[in-house]
């Protein structure tokens, strides 16, 4: 479904990413690891419109997206996360979460005048959604607050909650269980499995937990200093003597 | 004679201080809601005061027009003539950093002030236009004033009931995210340039209007009065002032600010002769001191941004 081919980013005379190529197949929960710096992160920008790729291609569901702008991948079922949160400070929690839903009626300045109770109706449907993912995401307490407000982990959790806004086909995950709790995490473990399974979703997941890459990524994806180190199931990457060195460590066993 | 004189004069505030909660709101929208830092007010000011002049005056065979037509054609063409002119703007500007947008949009009003002044077959240059029939304006001085006063309150107040909708619409939930976190918009599927540009030239129509409004109570409008100064610089404090992304924060920053304005003007009119030219720097820097000490004691403005998501009929988690 996502096709990257030889992607290359120059930040001046600085390469994050260095001919990097993979496929991700629908369905799919692909995980991405690497030390840090690898160009994961700006990899994601690409992949989302976000940054342009100096050289290099991306084709998304059969379609050359290379030069798309965010907003317009977003509409085709291209949905991420930021890694360092990008809450939107002065909107509440709630109001975060509302302002996902593409297409909405009120977002057009004539209908908020000339044809309101449509617009009331759909604001009803989208606020029932956002309470549901804000309780799902242990958040109800805050739906008010405004989210410049909310702690670290909150943010991300709120990060996380867009994504759950929207009817994605592809999620892109940075980091999401970076300082988020424990037993929360198990429980967005088991989100990111149901959305996977029952809703279709593919995902790409970034994280440094390898307990999480181990229990939901198939095939896991190594970057190391902007290329691809190697690509395959989970054990098979964990055990290459290449990633150890460059990211796991020579002490192998449980990398946690 | 003595009371006469005063309700006058409160009347006289009263009408102007309607016209600058307008170009207020319109600001408002601009960079409350959206973050556009407009630095030309001015320029959309001038197109919608000289717009409606020449719809609404006899026709004069010294320029082109008058059309003579209804004031209420000539305020709806003020506002149209407003986002036209801030169209082709928006799409150039908008597309680069706030601070270029100021740049620019300080070098247009100038362009449209110069161009204004300079040009004989449209709006008469220097001498400007004169005879724009006020709406109620043939009936006693004071009836008259009442009467206008009344028609910009309704005027007012239908441009407040009209951008508070957008604000708690959807569409201004969009804008303020936009405006909170650009990059994380986009990411969410919003049209960042477009809804930019949208809220620039909302906010310019009004200004426009406010325009029309100034120029039908002032009967005349000549190039002097597209002063940045009073058109632009004081506008800018009055939001700041009364509290950026509040509408009502705009209308009461305009009355608090134009009162001042207007009354230091009494007391510098008590100075003596020689101090006429330090009079308005006076005047000036009694609003910048004001500015200075909201911005250290209250940076959010009197009324500050209220938390917009719990107005609606739902309560705080009703059934969950
Ligand atoms: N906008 C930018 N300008 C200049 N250099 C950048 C920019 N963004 C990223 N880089 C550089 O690109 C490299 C890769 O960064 P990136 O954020 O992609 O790493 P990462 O793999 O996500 O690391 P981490 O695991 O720490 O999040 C880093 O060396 C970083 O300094
Ligand atoms: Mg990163």
């Amino acid at each position: 479904m996502l096709e990257l081919d030889e992607l290359v980013m120059d930040f001046g005379g600085f390469r994050a990413v260095n001919g990097c190529s993979f496929r991700v197949e629908e369905g799919s929960v692909t995980g991405l690891i690497g030390p840090n710096g690898a160009g994961k992160t700006t990899l994601f920008n690409l992949i989302a419109g976000a940054l342009q790729p100096t050289s290099g291609r991306i084709r998304f569901l059969g379609e050359d997206v290379t030069t798309l702008a965010s907003h317009q991948l977003f509409h085709k079922g291209l949905v991420r996360t930021f890694q360092i949160p990008h809450e939107f400070h002065k909107l509440t929690a709630l109001e975060n979460l509302m302002m996902v839903p593409p297409s909405q009626p009120g977002e057009s300045l004539f209908s908020n005048w000339f044809s309101w109770s449509k617009v009331k109706s759909a604001e009803t449907e989208v606020e029932r959604k956002a309470y549901e993912t804000l309780e799902f995401l242990e958040l109800s307490h805050v739906a008010h607050q405004r989210a410049g407000n909310l702690s670290g982990g909150q943010k991300k959790l709120l990060e996380l909650g867009r994504t759950m806004m929207t009817d994605a086909r592809l999620v892109l995950l940075d980091e999401p269980a970076a300082g988020v709790n424990r037993t929360l995490l198990r429980k967005l473990e088991t989100k990111i499995e149901i959305l996977n399974k029952e809703r279709g979703y593919t995902f790409i997941l970034i994280e440094h937990d390898m307990e999480m890459i181990e229990k939901l990524c198939d095939p896991v994806v190594c970057m190391a200093e902007g290329r691809v180190l190697i690509e395959g199931d989970f054990q098979t990457v964990r055990s290459n003597p290449q990633v150890l060195e460059a990211y796991l460590g020579e002490t192998t066993g449980d990398a946690a | 004679m003595e009371l006469l004189g005063l309700v006058n004069y409160a009347l006289f505030m009263a009408i102007f201080i309607c016209i600058y909660a307008l170009l207020a709101l319109g600001l408002n929208i601009q960079w409350g809601f959206a973050g556009l830092f407009n630095a030309g007010i001015a320029g959309f000011f001038a197109v919608g005061a000289y717009t409606s002049a020449i719809l609404t005056t006899a026709m004069d065979p010294d320029r082109i027009g008058g059309f003579d037509l209804h004031f209420i054609v000539g305020w709806i063409g003020a506002m149209l003539a407003a986002a036209l002119v801030a169209w082709p703007i928006g799409k150039i500007c908008l597309r680069f950093r706030s601070d270029y947008l100021a740049i620019a949009s300080i070098g247009i009003a100038e362009i449209i002030r110069l161009v204004i002044k300079s040009e004989p077959a449209l709006t008469n240059g220097a001498r400007g236009i004169a005879s724009i029939p006020r709406p109620a304006g043939d009936i006693g001085y004071m009836e008259s004033q009442i009467a206008y006063l009344a028609i910009v309150l309704v005027v007012l107040i239908a441009a407040y009931i009209l951008v508070e909708r957008q604000f708690n619409a959807p569409w201004g939930r969009m804008m303020r995210a936009i405006r909170d976190n650009e990059g994380a918009a986009k990411a969410m599927g919003k049209d960042v340039e477009f809804r930019r540009l949208e809220a620039f030239i909302f906010g310019a129509a009004l200004m426009g209007l406010g325009g029309a409004l100034f120029a039908h109570f002032n009967r005349s409008i000549t190039p002097e009065a597209i002063d940045p100064m009073v058109a632009t610089f004081l506008v800018w404090i009055m939001l700041i002032l009364g509290g950026s992304g509040n509408n009502r924060g705009a209308i009461l920053g305009a009355a608090v600010v134009w009162i001042i304005w207007s009354v230091s003007e009494i007391a510098t009119d008590r100075l003596p002769h020689e101090y006429a030219v330090q009079a308005k720097y006076i005047r000036l820097f009694l609003i910048g001191l004001m500015l200075q000490l909201v911005l250290r004691f209250r940076p959010e403005g009197l009324l500050p941004e209220p938390l917009r998501g719990d107005l609606r009929s739902t309560k705080p988690g009703a059934d969950r």
